[in-house]
């Protein structure tokens, strides 16, 4: 569903994306992992084109993407998730929502859909979205991207600042909305352990270079990795 | 007693005016954080159009509409030419841009038009209604002002509120990269609120010409005005702007009634110190709510 070939970022000197190539199918979870500043976010933010690529290619559903605004991007049904939940504060949580949809047109999921998926938003629609809670921003921000209804969803870091029970709880439906709207998921986290859990693949970055690619297992058992890049 | 009540109604008539003007402001700074120094020469310009068009039809509603899409257009046109190749850079950049469009349009506007004042109709009679026998100095024409002031601004407000436009550059205004991410496109947003910011402005140019006729820097002091009531709304809120409005033309009345014209400038700053200084996000501003 979505192929990244060879992608290279630079911010004048520095390399934050080196020549990283990957693959997320339908129905699956690719976890990005590394530590702070390895260029998981840059990975993302270059995907959808807020940064522009100097290498490489972006393709999605077999069309290169890569030069294309980040509107058109997004249009085509690629969803992005910024770091920092990205809820826009001032508007209400059904206003949020709304706003996820509407270049969808007709297509949109109905608000019901996502509320139904995240019942603590139903009882806060009318409130603005500053009042919530770290876990329910989250909640508002996939459910925010889910109502354009799209075929790639890239995550950058949900689980930061969540408590662990929370963080297990959006990481369980991450693995359900792959499974059953089989969405291509991008997961990029620091929480290496749980996004291996849910994870069909498993990609260690660092400084901008892919250093790891492989199945969730394999890079749990590999002592040397683990230790090097992940924390675990 | 009359005074009173003649000051009262003759402020919030200019007060109209100035909310107008306040509310093409506080919709550019809304949408990209640049306050527009043109905004007094762009208004300047489609007034100067509005009276070409009146003189050679005839018609002071042609004029009068010809203005408000010329205003239109001419927003739109600026934010794109102007504005567009500076976005991103420091604001700064395209304030300064804004004050050489300033300097530029009352230049070409002299070269063209001359810079003697000259007469512009109005809309409706200039004599006072008589109320019990005295003349009061408020006209139909003050009340046309405020109505078709009022009037846009609910359109304003519906349009931001109810629709999904509003909610459009809303977001783009809140949070440019997330709406992006939404898939919200942004710069036709951006270039959307400088087109209505200059239709508000151009209908301010209309409603005070005949007042202060129509010159090449007749409305300098308007936008002052203008600019004074927009930080009183908070300069971040379209209703706030035209409150502010509002206020602002019911106490500069009082102060060139009661006190003498001559004190409403160093009034008008007076009070604009007064507001950074006690309350500076504006009096009627969701500031709370923003910087959450």
């Amino acid at each position: 569903m979505l192929e990244v070939e060879g992608l290279t970022t630079q911010y004048g000197a520095v390399r934050a994306v080196d020549g990283v190539s990957l693959e997320v199918p339908e129905g699956s979870v690719t976890a990005v992992l590394g530590a702070n500043g390895a260029g998981k976010t840059s990975l993302l933010r270059t995907i959808t084109g807020l940064v522009p690529a100097q290498a490489g290619r972006v393709v999605f559903a077999g069309e290169d993407i890569t030069r294309l605004a980040v509107e058109e991007i997004v249009r085509r049904g690629v969803a992005h998730v910024p770091e920092g939940r990205g809820v826009i504060a001032e508007l209400t949580v059904a206003e949020n929502l709304k706003l996820g949809g509407l270049w969808r047109g007709r297509g949109a999921a109905p608000a019901e859909e996502i509320y139904e998926l995240f019942p603590r938003l139903d009882e806060r629609r009318r409130q603005p979205a500053s009042r919530l809670s770290g876990g329910e921003r989250q909640m508002l921000s996939i459910g925010r991207a889910l109502m354009g209804r799209p075929r790639v969803l890239l995550l950058d870091e949900p689980s930061l600042g969540l408590a662990p029970v929370i963080v297990a709880q959006i990481m369980g439906m991450i693995r359900t909305l792959a499974d059953t709207l089989g969405l291509a998921v991008l997961l990029v986290e620091q929480n290496a352990r749980s996004a291996l859990s849910i994870a069909n693949r498993g990609i260690v970055l660092n400084l901008g270079r892919v250093v790891a690619d492989q199945e969730p297992h394999e890079l749990a058992a590999d002592e040397r990795l683990r230790h090097a890049y992940l924390g675990f | 007693m009359t005074k009173f009540i003649d000051l009262t109604l003759s402020g919030i008539s200019t007060g109209a005016v100035y909310a107008a003007v306040a509310l093409a402001l506080v919709l550019i700074w809304r949408a990209t954080r640049i306050v527009n120094f043109a905004q007094g020469a762009m208004l300047m310009i489609t007034t100067f159009i509005a009276s070409a068009v009146i003189s050679s039809t005839g018609s002071y509603w042609l004029g009068f509409a010809v203005a408000l899409v010329s205003g239109l257009v001419f927003g739109a046109v600026v934010e794109r030419v102007l504005i567009r190749p500076v976005e991103g850079a420091p604001p700064l950049n395209a304030v300064i841009l804004t004050l050489g469009l300033y300097t530029l349009l009352v230049a070409i506007a002299g070269m063209i038009w001359g810079s003697t004042p000259r007469s512009f109709p109005a809309a409706f009679s200039l004599r006072g209604y008589d109320v019990g026998g005295t003349r009061l100095l408020f006209t139909p024409n003050d009340t046309f002002t405020v109505l078709v002031v009022i009037a846009v601004a609910v359109v304003l407000a519906l349009l931001f509120r109810a629709t999904s436009l509003g909610l459009q550059m809303r977001a783009a205004a809140f949070a440019p990269e997330v709406a992006r991410l939404l898939g919200v496109r942004v710069g036709r947003m951006f270039t959307l609120g400088w087109a209505l910011a200059a239709v508000a402005g151009a209908l301010a140019g209309v409603l005070v010409a005949p007042a202060v006729f129509l010159g090449p820097n007749s409305f300098d002091p308007i936008l002052i005005s203008g600019f004074v009531a927009a930080v009183l709304g908070g300069l971040d809120s379209p209703p706030g702007a035209v409150l502010g409005g509002l206020l602002l033309g019911v106490a500069l009345s009082y102060v060139s009634g009661y006190e003498g014209s001559s004190l409403v400038p160093l009034a008008a700053l007076v009070i604009l110190v007064v507001v950074l200084m006690v309350r500076p996000s504006g009096l009627f501003s969701a500031t709370e709510e923003r910087r959450v």
